[in-house]
């Protein structure tokens, strides 16, 4: 567990029943709510107003930035999974902030609308390189497999940065070794983001990163 | 789901609609939640939001009584206005009934305050 001097939001309300239909926070969850209590700073003087989370599983991602940032804001979350938006409802309600919660795929739905309006972007995307077959499935196994090179469900998000984000807008990714952050920055757009690695840390076998793009200054 | 996320959902993702918006709301339960009143929030989320599609929701809801039709321009100064707007957009919660494509009248339920905005792979629009 992370030691810092927020804490981490309290999701005593998920029983373990539960996690055989989201995932349970582990080690890349932490790692994001690190890497954004380390920008929390940076954050605030940006004063975001509408801040969104794909695939928000438990929702403790977003309920912690929800926390931790000294202004309201509208937070969004999305997930592929009645179970994890209804879960991350409740995880929100238990920390007394609020989340608006859609069933969607990705941002489908809502990304006309958010054209060049979110200001915050979380997503901790099914990473694990697996066979193509196992990516998208209906049960649990959809929150880590990420097919070849782990990416095939980031790859359809990452196109559509430049259009989802704000003037000011950061896009929160984790990844991991195998997902290959070149790779990852020509897909947002080297020209017009900048790729940096917040935190990096070994866990088992996986060394993860949690990558923040932000927009080149013109 | 409150009337500002409302506000974000097209349904153009359906293979031929255009538009997709505002999607009509037919709610069968309706809940008011009191949320701390923050003017400061709320004149920034205004410029984000198309009023008139606030307008419409309103009155899907039957609560349109006192909302007016367009923002006025001195908006961000006028205490009644964003008092209406927080209430309209924050405090008013759709818990179950259906969003209708405008164009197709396909229905999104919404269930326990979530909107299902997925689809069938045959309805994908493939832009």
């Amino acid at each position: 567990m992370k030691k810092s001097k927020f804490p981490t939001p309290d999701i005593s309300h998920l029983k373990s029943g539960d996690f055989e239909k989201i995932y349970e926070p582990a080690e890349d969850t932490f790692l994001l709510l690190d890497s954004l209590e380390k920008d929390i700073d940076f954050l605030n003087n940006l004063r975001p107003s509408i801040c969104v989370e794909i695939g928000c599983g438990s929702g403790v991602c977003l309920t912690f930035l929800a926390q931790i940032l000294n202004i309201p804001a509208y937070f969004i979350s999305t997930d592929i999974n009645p179970a994890a938006v209804e879960l991350t409802g409740l995880t929100a309600q238990q920390n007394g902030v609020n989340i608006q919660t859609i069933l969607c795929d990705l941002v489908s739905g809502i990304e006309d609308r958010l054209e060049h309006q979110v200001d915050t972007l979380l997503f901790n995307p099914p990473y694990v390189v697996t066979p193509s077959s196992e990516v998208g499935t209906p049960d649990i196994s959809a929150s880590w497999a990420g097919g070849v090179k782990g990416r095939e469900v980031t790859d359809r998000l990452l196109p559509k940065i430049e259009k989802l984000l704000s003037d000011n807008g950061i896009f929160y990714l984790v990844i991991i070794k195998e997902n290959n952050q070149d790779e990852i920055h020509d897909l947002v757009g080297r020209e017009k983001f900048d790729c940096e690695t917040v935190l990096s840390r070994r866990s088992g076998p996986e060394f993860l990163s949690v990558l923040r793009f932000t927009r080149k200054i013109t | 789901m409150k009337l500002l996320t409302h506000n974000m959902l097209t349904s153009n993702i359906i293979k031929g609609v255009k538009n997709g918006y505002p999607l009509k709301i037919a709610a069968t339960k309706v809940e008011e939640r009191e949320v701390d009143y923050n003017p400061e929030f709320i004149t920034r989320l205004l410029p984000k939001l198309d009023w008139s599609a606030v307008h419409k929701g309103a009155v899907d809801l039957n609560k349109a009584e006192g909302v007016p039709e367009s923002m006025m321009d001195d908006y961000e100064s006028n205490e009644d206005f964003l008092k209406t707007a927080h209430n309209i957009l924050l405090q008013v919660e759709i818990i179950e009934g259906n969003l209708e494509c405008p164009e197709t009248g396909r229905k999104f339920p919404i269930t326990n305050g979530i909107p299902n905005m997925l689809l069938n792979e045959d309805e994908v629009s493939e832009k």
